[in-house]
């Protein structure tokens, strides 16, 4: 294991159980990274200690001195109450690792509903899985100086109004969960179709996988948890085939299924049956299964898609679906149905609508509609490969030169 | 911690009927009773309309009173809370069943620093 991984792996722990050891985002931060320029110096030379067995207690430990070094050398209120808080604590052993509940715990903190949508998604990303600032403006497409501000602002309210760090209880969850969730698949999403330039950040995909493995591990018991996992494993496994040799975006019909990932595949399937089994179905669950059926077999079996659709529709009432399920429609009754069903829906500015639409009318032949389908689409798509994507269809479609 | 829980009230929105303003009051006395066995409680009350309001400046040692409000909004302070409890999703379980009372949106913000008791 190389310093970076260590970094990727420990980061997010380690800040998580310094937060508890301090109550303070900020001061656990601060440790951890002093923690991390001492372990680089020590770790990495040619004549350094070489790697400690357990790199996650040796930089909890470490941050744990180096924030008491730090405190006592300041006079703030909130060194003075951080230092009390660790006076209070029980002699801990030496040597403590990074507890797992800790991290959970700064999950809940970080997705409080009390906090904006862009200041969950920005604070998870840089403590749990240790992004710079510009990183995260980059996937997010806004100056970094928002990201920091939002990341500075939302930390500054977490200790202002005591947004406390602690697990919701059971009654609390269905209210809680779904923010973090959501946080993990825009994270994702962001991942898979960036808004912007190349159509896949891979770092994004894998932080959110390794976030979902985390959660997953945390709340074993919680099957829309299981269902996020096994959907964003079960679509991380095709990113493989879904761009073709030159960047360009391949459909799922077109790709190669050999370059799909199947131990990913496995893992996705084993806790779609694990959901089954529990039968309390949700969004991310039946969105997972659907990916199942995508990624069982030669071939897609559209039916049982559809009527999956048909069961997700019931939970999650969106456009979105809506307009998802009418893919499926077109496979199982064929394009006009599939064109009846996406004509009243409202999505403003959304390009997949207008795609769906031309794909739809080009199969029924009307192409001088679809032309203009094409047109909204690639006014409307913001990533380069997309759009590219649908002026090679668009071009398909007009008369080729006389040969 | 201590929280205000500010009720904000747009002006020009219909006044309940007396009989819906009674139940209001019933359900908002139930709720500060919760508050005072919860050991949460420590100040609260309804205000008088803005217009009722009178503002003093005290600018170069010399005091202008003048007609209130202060702020020239729509939306005004009509009542509030002060409450303790340990942390924000405490003060947001308070909130929700203030604004289920009153049936306004209630504003939660944290006091600066907790007095000295």
């Amino acid at each position: 294991m190389d310093m970076a991984s260590v970094y990727q792996a420990e980061y997010g722990r380690c800040v998580a159980t310094l937060v508890r050891l301090l109550g303070d985002i900020g001061l656990a931060e601060e440790a951890v990274q002093d923690a991390f320029a001492v372990a680089l110096e020590k770790w990495a030379l040619p004549n350094g200690d070489g790697l400690p067995p357990n790199p996650g207690a040796w930089i909890v430990t470490t941050a744990r001195n180096r924030a008491i070094d730090r405190l006592r050398r300041e006079s703030t209120r909130e060194a003075r109450q951080a230092q009390a808080l660790l006076l209070h604590q029980p002699d801990e052993p030496t040597e403590v690792g990074p507890v797992r509940d800790d991290q959970l715990r700064l999950i809940f903190t970080c997705c409080h509903p009390a906090l904006s949508p862009l200041a969950q998604t920005a604070l998870t990303l840089r403590l749990l899985g240790g992004l710079e600032v510009p990183e995260i403006a980059r996937a997010y497409l806004v100056p970094e100086a928002t990201i920091a501000q939002r990341i500075v602002r939302a930390k500054k309210k977490i200790r202002d109004a005591a947004i406390p760090y602690r697990v919701p209880d059971a009654a609390e969850l269905p209210d809680r969960l779904p923010p973090v969730l959501t946080v993990l698949y825009l994270i994702f999403n962001e991942g898979y179709t960036s808004t912007s330039g190349t159509l896949v950040r891979t770092d994004l995909c894998l932080e959110a996988v390794r976030l979902g493995r985390a959660l997953a591990a945390l709340m074993p018991d919680e099957p829309e948890v299981l269902g996020l996992l096994a959907l964003l494993l079960l679509t991380e496994a095709r990113r493989p085939a879904r761009v073709g040799p030159s960047g360009e975006l391949v459909t799922l019909a077109e790709q190669d299924r050999s370059r799909w990932d199947r131990d990913l595949i496995r893992e996705g399937h084993e806790l779609v049956r694990r959901c089954l089994r529990r039968d309390r179905p949700g969004p991310y669950q039946l969105q997972a299964a659907i990916n199942a059926v995508h990624t069982d077999g030669p071939a897609t079996d559209w039916d049982q898609v559809l009527a999956l659709y048909d069961q997700l529709l019931l939970h999650a009432p969106t456009p979105v679906v809506a307009l998802n399920r009418a893919v499926a429609v077109a496979e199982v009754h064929g394009p006009a149905p599939a064109l009846a069903a996406i004509a009243d829906l409202d999505l403003p500015g959304y390009h997949l609508l207008p795609a769906t639409r031309a794909d739809l009318l080009t199969r029924l032949g009307r192409i001088a509609e679809a032309l203009a389908a094409y047109d909204e689409a690639i006014a409307l798509a913001t990533n380069q490969t997309e759009r590219t994507f649908l002026h090679h269809r668009r071009a398909g479609l007009e008369p080729g030169p006389a040969t | 911690m201590q929280y205000l829980l500010a009720v904000h009230t747009v002006e020009g929105d219909p006044m309940p009927s007396t009989e819906d303003m009674q139940t209001q009051f019933a359900r908002v006395d139930v709720v500060n009773a919760e508050l005072q066995f919860a050991g949460a409680w420590v100040f609260g009350g309804g205000l008088r309309p803005p217009d009722s309001a009178t503002v003093v400046r005290v600018e170069g040692g010399r005091t202008t009173v003048t007609d209130g409000p202060f702020a020239e909004t729509k939306e005004q302070l009509g009542g509030f809370w002060v409450i303790r409890c340990d942390d924000l999703d405490q003060a947001l379980v308070w909130a929700e069943k203030c604004a289920e009372a009153c049936l306004q949106p209630v504003e939660v913000r944290p006091f600066d620093d907790e007095p000295q008791a």
